[in-house]
């Protein structure tokens, strides 16, 4: 009995910490479906965009970090006039809290290494203190221009349709096969 | 599209708004979240939202399509014109490190440091999203030329 | 939180088995935009801004747009087939049945020690204040200036999808007449 409580138990932990996965590949397979089931073209298209849109969704989630924010970096820290660079070891302690927070890591190294350090090593050394937790950043960068790019392709992919269309008066895949036969 | 009053005065209300927001989104992109990629579609959808409700022919003479295919290369040559000249100033490619200056970089007005002109990297990201910006503007706009001018062409 | 976060992807699977039911194709087109519309939402709930008004403005806005103008130039309808799509329906269920396997091992969802928030190491966050002087956006950061290279990449696939655009659709005035006539020919 208690089993199957500790069991249901687990299964909430688990659909509470993977639900997003799972939409993300419902979505996904919705795409896929209507990619090989129609055979409208523009159908397919719409399909290859539904796909599209979940794969950028996929690398969102998974940039996600729990009580984060946006990796935006305070501006009003990022311009202070006083420059001393006595702030530096206190800025390497900050920012090894930071690391541990995120995980049990190896220490910046390089923090320092920076032409002008002194401004952002004061920004950072407030930041660590404050314990602000960004999300990742990277997932947004590779999304942000796959979006571009994928309307980009799918602009190229609607000329073709056009194209065909007014050479093979239908944009159905079948009807356009049975007219290659024929010719 | 003329025949719907309410359509045309709110987006003549709408797209300078969209404009500035798009321009915005450009120069703003490195404090606020933003970049030359939705700013070129922001300023891009600003165009088309005036070709679809005014016509295409309004859309061209705002924006000729000789001129936008012009600045699809512009853009791109931009963003490896700014590579070339870090090279040529004795960096690596896209090193904007060697854009650094230091030609009025703060200037001090009652006690406060105020930040001039960017310095390298800022300078740098700032080109480069200038080039971004300016070829996605012009590649979604000349793509729905393509597409809407094929509509009239058919007719 | 939560309860948008459920309200917004119930949405989502809705409008993506809309979209996949619908016949009418100028209805799918416009479920399709409500469809990036909520993924920009979400997007949004999930700390990423710069993706999320990306989304809106090309998903809801610039595709759509394309989407419709391609439908005024084709047909607003697909044609319907009466047989039940039993063997992609088979397929699909098999791919998602094998993928959700997949996540059981996953980190969980928000999960700060997750690999993709460990490797490469994080402090680029904080490195990115020094080494940019103080540019506040580490997205632009790493998108102008780590990443610089992949980005004219990305930069010169979408002008050569513009061109590729342009050379397919744009329409010479003189072979205006004879692509009119063959359409008539096959249609």
């Amino acid at each position: 009995m208690s089993n199957d409580l500790l069991q249901l138990a687990m299964t909430a932990e688990q659909f509470k910490g993977l639900y997003n996965y799972w939409i993300v590949i419902f979505l996904m397979m919705t795409g896929f479906f209507i990619v090989i089931s129609r055979k409208n073209m523009i159908k397919t298209v719409i399909g290859l965009n539904i796909f599209q849109t979940s794969v950028f969704l996929l690398y969102i989630t998974m940039g996600k970090v729990n009580n984060g924010t946006a990796p935006i970096l305070r501006p009003e820290d990022a311009h202070h006039d006083d420059h001393s660079h006595d702030h530096a070891d206190e800025a390497d302690h900050a920012s090894q809290i930071f690391l541990d927070q995120i995980a049990d890591h190896t220490p910046a190294q390089n923090v320092s290494a920076g032409s002008e350090p002194a401004i952002a090593l004061e920004a950072l050394a407030e930041t660590g203190t404050n314990d602000v937790i960004y999300s990742n950043p990277l997932p947004s960068v590779l999304m942000l221009t796959a979006i571009v790019v994928g309307i980009a392709t799918t602009a190229l992919a609607l000329a073709l349709i056009v194209r065909i269309r007014e050479d093979y008066g239908t944009i159905e895949e079948d009807e356009i096969l049975i007219l290659d036969r024929e010719s | 599209m003329n025949s719907f009053p309410i359509v045309r005065i709110v987006s003549k209300i709408l797209i300078p708004y969209i404009v500035l927001f798009g321009l915005y989104v450009q120069f703003h992109g490195d404090f606020g979240p933003g970049g030359g990629f939705q700013a070129g579609v922001i300023l891009a959808s600003a165009l088309i939202l005036y070709g679809l409700v005014f016509g295409l022919p309004a859309a061209k003479a705002v924006a000729p399509p000789w001129l936008v295919e012009k600045f699809i290369a512009l853009g791109v040559l931009v963003y490896a014109g700014t590579g070339v000249a870090t090279m040529l100033l004795g960096g690596n490619f896209l090193d904007y490190d060697v854009l650094e200056h230091h030609f009025l970089t703060e200037i001090t007005v009652g006690g406060q440091t105020l930040h001039m002109l960017p310095s390298g990297q800022h300078l740098g990201i700032f080109l480069v999203e200038v080039g971004v910006g300016i070829t996605v503007t012009a590649v979604m706009l000349m793509i729905f030329y393509c597409f809407a001018g094929r509509e009239t062409a058919s007719e | 939180m939560i309860y948008i976060d459920i309200i917004i992807l119930t949405l989502l699977a809705v409008t993506a088995v809309t979209v996949a039911r619908i016949r009418d194709l100028w209805a799918a087109v416009m479920f399709t935009g409500i469809y990036s519309f909520l993924g920009a939402s979400w997007m949004l709930l999930l700390d990423a801004p710069d993706v999320a008004f990306t989304e809106a403005a090309v998903g809801a806005g610039i595709s759509t747009v394309l989407l419709l103008v391609t439908l005024a130039l084709t047909s607003k309808t697909e044609k319907t087939s009466t047989s039940v799509p039993f063997v992609p329906l088979l397929v699909v269920i098999g791919t998602g049945a094998a993928l959700i396997y997949g996540t059981l091992d996953m980190p969980h969802f928000g999960d700060p020690s997750a690999p993709v928030h460990t490797h490469p190491n994080p402090g680029f966050v904080e490195r990115s204040q020094p080494d940019m002087h103080g540019l506040p956006n580490v997205v632009t950061a790493v998108l102008a200036s780590y990443r610089g290279y992949d980005t004219l990449g990305e930069t010169a696939v979408i002008f050569t999808a513009g061109i590729g655009v342009l050379l397919i659709l744009r329409r010479e005035k003189k072979s205006a007449n004879t692509d009119d006539s063959t359409t008539e020919g096959t249609a």
